[in-house]
């Protein structure tokens, strides 16, 4: 958790004449509003009553049956029963914490993760232990050792929170290998898995791997969706995937916190999916976002300082970047807001403090020009703190190693370059 | 009254600004008047101007809002406004500035050492770091010149941190200052007028001293209001206080930031425009001086239109 003078600093990234990459926003500009307004002409027409009334709290039936078609491109085959509506993925994260979490209880995530479910998981009290990652995403063997740690000291984690596909904000995703052997353990060892996979859909390149839920079938996987980044994040409509016993107490939770998810979003979304036209707005959006990769690594290549390295996700929002040792990315953004631009520092991915020369940057939410000239801010600040920095420790007096070093800076994630590679 | 209440703003400190903004304006609302709460914009002096309001309050923090920029505008256009004049918010916002004028009235502040990015980017000035660790000691907080909360603060212990620590002080000023490390109990004196309100203190959880962040942190510190101060520490800490107050020209109200070493009361800065939310400092010692909120908000407000 971030000390509150960070929060408040994240404030100014609202601002309009700020470029925000710190966000994780889809872009929601090319949503046909033709598409939109025959959804809400048809509800005007036959569902006016019905779409301002209370609704079921596990959700609509069309919505489940919907999700149901969502989730098969990836080959992931769910009962339209097993699912519960949430609203958005988040309450997703929060019922799911609050069905299985008693105070000091272990959760088991990747390192880094989603910034927004810490706060989640502290606000539950539990103790969260993170993984470190690499470039095929949560590094099974310290898993192992830490389950087994654990052990020893008589502790059994309720759940492994994972993002395996396109993490955030890693970017990286999870090797097959490495899926079926975290589906093995949670099997062998009896753990749930709680796969949380927002950008499944949003691919670039490469082959679909198989979800995690499909390779248990179920048993010990919890599936986490959404429909935020596939349609709309205003909508807030997300879902999850349960074994019956939790799904009844993830319902009464849900009953608790508030009673249904809207109906009247439920209705729009439910429609929009069922005329099939959603399979065309993603492969454009995926399209979108791919362009705005490549266009931000490029930028990244040209202006950010020697040292600096990040991963070229295969799909997915975010890009996962990190700067020589001597810079820290809260400092940073200090520095970067006052050009008017804005990012996620990394300590905001870990409970302890790591990251501390990290960054999240989202390339979804942001125009082409936007992404370049936040870039090249961001790399100028960048190179100003080294430059600085170098002047400072070459005089006789200040003898450091050299601000471009870009080792011991302990067990984080830290990609290869990708500056001379891939960069087409 | 007619009131224009202004939050937010482009600083650092945004966040607590809107509390601070949101908290007031209940306030004002309550004691009945008319509220047009305003951000800092490129439509700020023509709305200001075209709607001229009997009072502006300042519920802005760090940057622009606290450093004279928008006391500047308000005194050009005659429209009068809550808390410190430019000149007050100009060397209060500087806190280098605000020692070099306690120290020429005889008021005691840590001894400290002000570096430029400027300087020590062009013209060598690295190599006096040295020096600069002989005259104020160590340890040394290294802090930027103009920010009001915890944010770019390091606690150095040995001279080859200090690349490291300038380094993320200038992330937040142009000008970063290396100031003895001064032990003791924290207190802060907020002034109202020309009187001293009760002093609070800041009593640590965490027993690290050097450990700053960890008392901006919920939980991180926990205040007393009164300080359980013998008489005659509490009569020269506030003696203190209200000379640095009126040293940099404050008026209306300000807070006094002190720590109470063996050697008596050191001034670490003056925040010219201090948190207003609940939880803040100023609040807290109206409170124990018999006002409450609403009451401490109306005083304010009499003191800029007096």
């Amino acid at each position: 958790m971030r000390s509150s003078a960070m929060r408040d600093m994240m404030e100014i990234t609202a601002r309009p004449e700020v470029i925000s990459l710190a966000g994780g926003l889809p872009d929601t500009s090319t949503f046909p509003a033709e598409a939109f307004a025959a959804e809400m002409t048809r509800i005007e027409k036959t569902a006016v009553a019905e779409v301002l009334q209370y609704g079921p709290t596990e959700g609509s039936w069309l919505v489940r049956e919907q999700i149901v078609e969502v989730m098969a491109p990836e080959g992931t085959r769910v009962d339209a029963i097993d699912i519960t509506v949430t609203t958005g993925g988040q309450q997703g994260i929060d019922l799911i914490t609050k069905t299985l979490i008693d105070p000091g209880d272990v959760i088991i995530c990747d390192a880094p993760t989603y910034p927004g479910a810490i706060p989640t998981f502290c606000s539950y009290e539990a103790d969260v232990r993170q993984i470190e990652m690499d470039a095929d995403g949560m590094r099974i063997d310290l898993l192992e050792a830490t389950l087994d740690t654990l052990e020893a000291d008589g502790k059994r984690p309720k759940f492994i929170y994972s993002i395996p596909t396109f993490q955030n904000p890693g970017g990286v995703t999870l090797s097959l290998e490495r899926r079926r052997r975290l589906v093995e353990i949670a099997r062998e060892r009896e753990i749930l898995v709680v796969e949380d996979n927002p950008y499944g859909l949003l691919r670039f390149e490469g082959d679909p791997l198989p979800t995690l839920y499909s390779l248990d079938g179920g048993n010990y996987v919890v599936y986490l969706g959404t429909f935020s980044k596939i349609l709309s994040a205003g909508l807030r409509i997300g879902w999850l995937v349960t074994p019956t016993p939790i799904r009844e107490k993830v319902v009464l939770g849900k009953q608790a916190s508030d009673l249904c998810t809207s109906t009247l979003t439920q209705d729009f979304a439910g429609h929009f999916f069922q005329s099939g036209r959603w399979r065309e707005y993603v492969d454009e959006l995926t399209a979108i976002y791919r362009t705005r990769r490549d266009v931000m690594i490029n930028a990244m290549a040209e202006y950010f300082p020697h040292g600096a390295t990040w991963n070229k996700p295969q799909g997915g929002l975010f890009i996962w970047a990190t700067m020589p040792e001597v810079l820290n990315t809260e400092d940073l953004l200090a520095k970067a807001l006052s050009r008017n631009v804005a990012f996620v520092p990394g300590p905001n991915a870990y409970v302890d403090g790591r990251g501390a020369s990290s960054m999240r940057l989202n390339f979804s939410g942001v125009k082409e020009d936007e992404i370049i000239e936040g870039i090249r801010r961001i790399g100028q600040v960048a190179r100003e703190m080294l430059k600085l920095y170098e002047t400072m420790t070459s005089t006789e007096e200040m003898k450091l190693p050299p601000a471009a070093s870009t080792d011991g800076g302990g067990n984080e994630m830290k990609l290869p370059p990708t500056r001379d590679e891939d960069l087409s | 009254m007619k009131v224009a209440l202004l939050q937010g703003g482009r600083s650092l400190e945004r966040g607590v600004s809107i509390r601070s903004g949101q908290r007031v304006t209940e306030a004002l609302l309550d004691l009945g008047h008319a509220v047009e709460v305003l951000d800092l914009g490129p439509d700020l002096v023509g709305r200001l101007d075209k709607d001229r309001p009997d009072v502006v309050f300042i519920a802005l923090h760090g940057t622009e809002g606290e450093d004279g920029t928008v006391q500047a505008l308000l005194e050009l256009l005659d429209i009068p406004f809550t808390g410190p004049r430019t000149a007050a918010c100009i060397r209060c916002m500087d806190k280098s500035l605000a020692k070099y004028t306690l120290r020429e009235r005889g008021l005691p502040t840590p001894d400290w050492v002000t570096y430029t990015e400027a300087a020590i980017r062009d013209f060598g000035a690295a190599t006096t770091f040295g020096t600069a660790v002989e005259r104020v000691g160590l340890p040394l907080v290294a802090k930027p010149a103009s920010q009001g909360s915890s944010l770019g603060v390091k606690v150095v212990t040995q001279l080859e941190q200090i690349p490291g620590a300038l380094i993320t002080a200038l992330s937040y000023d142009e000008r970063a200052m290396l100031e003895t490390w001064v032990g003791g109990r924290e207190l802060a004196v907020s002034v109202l007028g020309d009187e001293a309100l009760p002093v609070v203190e800041a009593i640590p959880t965490d027993s690290n001293a050097y450990d700053f962040s960890a008392r901006y942190e919920i939980g991180g510190a926990s205040f007393e209001c009164p300080a359980d101060l013998p008489d005659e520490d509490a009569a020269e800490v506030e003696r203190v206080a209200l000379a640095a107050y009126e040293a940099l020209g404050c008026s209306g109200f300000s807070r006094v930031d002190i720590i109470l070493a063996e050697e008596g009361p050191q001034v670490l800065e003056v925040n010219a425009i201090p948190g207003l939310t609940e939880t803040s400092l100023l609040p807290q010692a109206a409170e124990a001086a018999g006002l409450d909120f609403n009451a401490m908000v109306q005083r304010i407000l009499d003191l800029a239109t007096a």
